[in-house]
């Protein structure tokens, strides 16, 4: 292949990503984002400056060697480009899906400044899948050091943190709770976001490398913490069970049939696969007219999940503006696309029921945008006179998760915040207790995939460190924000 | 997978399986619940742990069958194996030496109420055991429980067997003949007993805990579909629970959320059973020939 001009190669414009038909897409589950054909994915590859001192790497949180494996993707190296995106991240296929690159890498690419960036979650995606297509191959192995590592949950922390620890030797056991592996991935973010035999090739991947993956165990209930340190001879533990607990609005009417948390109805979608019931066995409502309280991502997940499932109108109501909706600019235009409505500046104040106990509207009042709240965002308060009843027949709450609490259950030592998150440390993801580390959203509360894989990714890092270190290795526990 | 390794048929619709789950078992106490899942398509359904054996690392699970699940579960045998079997899930029973208790187990509410009779009364207090059921093929586990209490009542609601009552009109004698000595009573069974089962106990003034049966799916509070209100509060039977006070339940609520997917349970029994007829006309129609 011969290498265009640089002036051409500017000329080049972002290549779009093909995607099912909005109306057809609407009302299926499958994937939206269809995938670069080859020859979009070679043309994109040749925007790429190869900037001597790449800004984009520094806006990844595993440091994605990108340049690097673009060069090998536009050069047509396939396996070389495979060999240099998996050196830093494990799940490409899944972070070439569903990460934010528009504020990570992309956001600091230097044709951003002047034109669109390099596409690269589009590149990365298309190599990974490239690479399932051709079968994955397993890197060579160290020999074992003999120290074992258990990690707890299977979401992209845990994945990445045993990925990484195997790589280096160490003999790693994934506790999961459920009964299947990915954690988030597969319960939370919907099929046609991030098709689950996309998460499953790629945690087979992680197994290939010598981690096993025990289904079903509790940790807080199956197992203890300490008894993982204890009698089940573990040298180290890394928390990453994410954040799992949903939130409600504490208002009337929350308890009638009808009323989801974004969790529950995502769940029975995703990971029971309701919406092939009875096919599969898990049932869920579909509802007429369905109301979704939440603007982010799982808001949007949860909408465009109802209206698959066959939902006639599907309301997001938010209580802020558009501007400060927290969902991934794609999102949202993929959901506005597919017919979602919107009422923007919107709160409910109440959920009110039949005389069967089932939702029949929800009642909400305008907002406007007041004084700066302590995050820095305007305040939203209530238009008073404004209330108005939303004929809906259910609702989905999508108001953000916490920690679970019930892995800290009969273990002592492991300082939290008042938020419910683990104290730990930001580089090294030390915890208060000794040989326990933490990262992902158990630690940061509900924050994006790709932060949780670098977070996953600097623990395994000091795991390794420390079981290297040898007897004299003492704990340092997590070093106060900012010192 | 975990291995079914004993059946035991306890009546037409009421099974009792021994289940191979070793680390359940190490941990396992009374008042706790395991979620199961039966193969790749099934459902995850929560099931009160009847009994456990530590050394053989199997737990007891018994069931009524009611739906497509408890029917096709129904129907395996042992050496066949389940895709899941979690737990032992939520708050395990307050056992103290409270003195007098009073235990209720009603219909398959018999299952989960012995090992809680058991605790009790290894904790030194003086366990008065009342069983009922609808009818006699119903009943089950009275040897049993007569073994772990001092005294046992059983009673049938249409007599064909024992005393004909509900389980709330002896109760109800027991409190108003021995009332004072009474200090706690513990109601398992359908939710329209336990609810029954308390309001017989309030104007005693008896604390009376139920164990919860709510719709459920990860059973470690992910999800919220368990929710139920207690002393006007949420909370979430999978974590907080199952065992409440029975006085502070909102009952109609609890009653009215059992009863969110009543179609689709038709529907996909329906489906299933419709399944198990063609199955077995081709198996005789394959003898036929």
């Amino acid at each position: 292949m011969t290498e265009p001009k640089p002036t051409k190669r500017e000329k080049i414009p972002r290549q779009p990503m093909p995607t099912q038909d909005p109306q057809v897409r609407r009302r299926n589950f499958q994937e939206v984002a269809l995938g670069l054909p080859p020859e979009r994915a070679v043309l994109e590859a040749q925007r790429c400056l190869q900037c001597k001192k790449p800004l984009c790497v520094t806006g990844c949180p595993v440091e994605v060697r990108i340049p690097e494996f673009i060069l090998a993707l536009r050069e047509g190296e396939m396996w070389k480009a495979v060999e240099l995106l998996k050196d830093k991240n494990n799940l490409p296929a899944i972070c070439g899906r569903v990460c934010p690159q528009e504020t990570q890498c992309e956001a600091h690419c230097v044709l951003g400044r002047k034109e669109e960036p390099v596409a690269i979650g589009r590149l990365e995606r298309f190599v990974a899948d490239w690479e399932l297509r051709q079968g994955v191959r397993r890197p060579q192995l160290p020999p074992p050091t003999g120290k074992r590592v258990a990690v707890v949950g299977s979401g992209p922390a845990g994945l990445t943190c045993a990925a990484d620890l195997a790589r280096l030797g160490h003999e790693v056991t994934i506790f999961e709770s459920l009964h299947a592996p990915g954690g988030v991935l597969t319960y939370g973010i919907p099929e046609f976001r991030l098709p689950k035999d996309i998460v499953y090739a790629e945690v087979d991947y992680v197994k290939s490398l010598g981690v096993k993956i025990e289904l079903n165990v509790v940790v807080g209930k199956t197992l203890t913490l300490d008894e993982i340190l204890g009698k089940e001879g573990y040298d180290a533990v890394f928390l990453g069970t994410g954040a799992g607990l949903p939130m409600f609005m504490d208002i009337p009417g929350e308890n009638f049939n009808g009323v989801y948390s974004a969790n529950e109805f995502l769940t029975r979608v995703n990971l029971m696969k309701a919406y092939l019931f009875p096919e599969y066995d898990t049932p869920v409502k579909v509802g007429r007219r369905v109301a979704v309280v939440g603007a982010g991502n799982v808001a949007m997940d949860s909408a465009r999940s109802a209206l698959r499932l066959g939902a006639d109108e599907v309301f997001i109501v938010y209580r802020r503006s558009r501007a400060e909706a927290p969902a991934r600019a794609e999102e949202l235009h993929n959901a506005i696309e597919e017919g979602i409505q919107f009422h923007w500046l919107t709160n409910p104040v109440e959920i009110l029921g039949n005389d069967k106990g089932w939702v029949r509207a929800m009642r909400c009042i305008r907002m406007e945008l007041g004084e700066p709240d302590a995050s820095g965002r305007r305040r939203p308060v209530p238009v008073p006179g404004t209330e108005f009843d939303l004929e809906v027949d259910i609702v989905i709450m999508a108001l953000g998760t916490r920690p679970n609490p019930l892995v800290f259950f009969e273990s002592k030592g492991l300082e939290r915040t008042r938020w419910g998150t683990v104290v730990a440390d930001e580089q090294t993801g030390r915890t208060t207790k000794p040989r326990v580390w933490a990262g992902g959203d158990i630690v940061t509360g509900a924050a994006t995939v790709i932060s949780a894989m670098g977070a996953g990714k600097r623990a395994a890092a000091d795991i390794h460190r420390y079981l290297m270190a040898g007897d004299g290795a003492t704990w340092e526990g997590p070093r106060p924000a900012g010192a | 997978m975990y291995e079914i390794v004993a059946r035991e048929d306890l009546a037409p619709v009421t099974k009792l399986f021994v289940v191979r789950a070793p680390r359940v078992a190490a941990k396992a106490q009374a008042g706790q619940f395991v979620i199961l899942r039966i193969d790749a398509r099934g459902e995850r359904i929560p099931l009160t742990i009847a009994d456990f054996d530590r050394e053989a690392g199997t737990v007891t699970i018994i069931f009524q069958v009611v739906g497509k699940t408890t029917k096709q579960l129904s129907l395996m045998r042992p050496g066949e194996a389940l895709a899941s079997f979690t737990g032992p899930l939520g708050l395990p029973t307050e056992v103290e030496r409270y003195g007098t208790v009073v235990c209720v187990g009603g219909g398959v509410g018999i299952a989960p109420i012995f090992p809680i009779a058991r605790a009790l009364r290894e904790a030194g207090n003086h366990v008065i055991s009342i069983i009922g059921a609808r009818n006699k093929d119903l009943l089950f586990w009275e040897e049993k429980m007569r073994s772990v209490s001092d005294e046992l009542i059983v009673c049938t609601d249409d007599g064909s067997y024992a005393r004909k009552a509900l389980v709330t009109e002896p109760l109800k004698e027991l409190l108003e003949a021995r009332g004072d000595e009474v200090q706690r009573v513990w109601a398992i069974g359908p939710a329209i007993m336990m609810k029954f089962c308390s309001l017989t106990t309030k104007p005693f003034g008896v604390k009376t805990i139920v164990s919860l049966n709510s719709i459920m799916v990860d059973g470690t509070g992910m999800c919220g579909a368990c929710r139920v209100e207690v002393g006007g509060r949420t909370r979430f039977v999978c974590v907080d629970g199952p065992e409440f006070d029975g006085h502070e339940v909102d009952w109609d609520l609890l009653l009215s959320r059992q009863r969110i997917y009543l179609e689709e349970e038709k529907r996909a029994l329906e489906k299933f059973e419709h399944e198990c007829r063609c199955m077995e006309a081709e198996r005789a129609q394959g003898v036929a020939r």
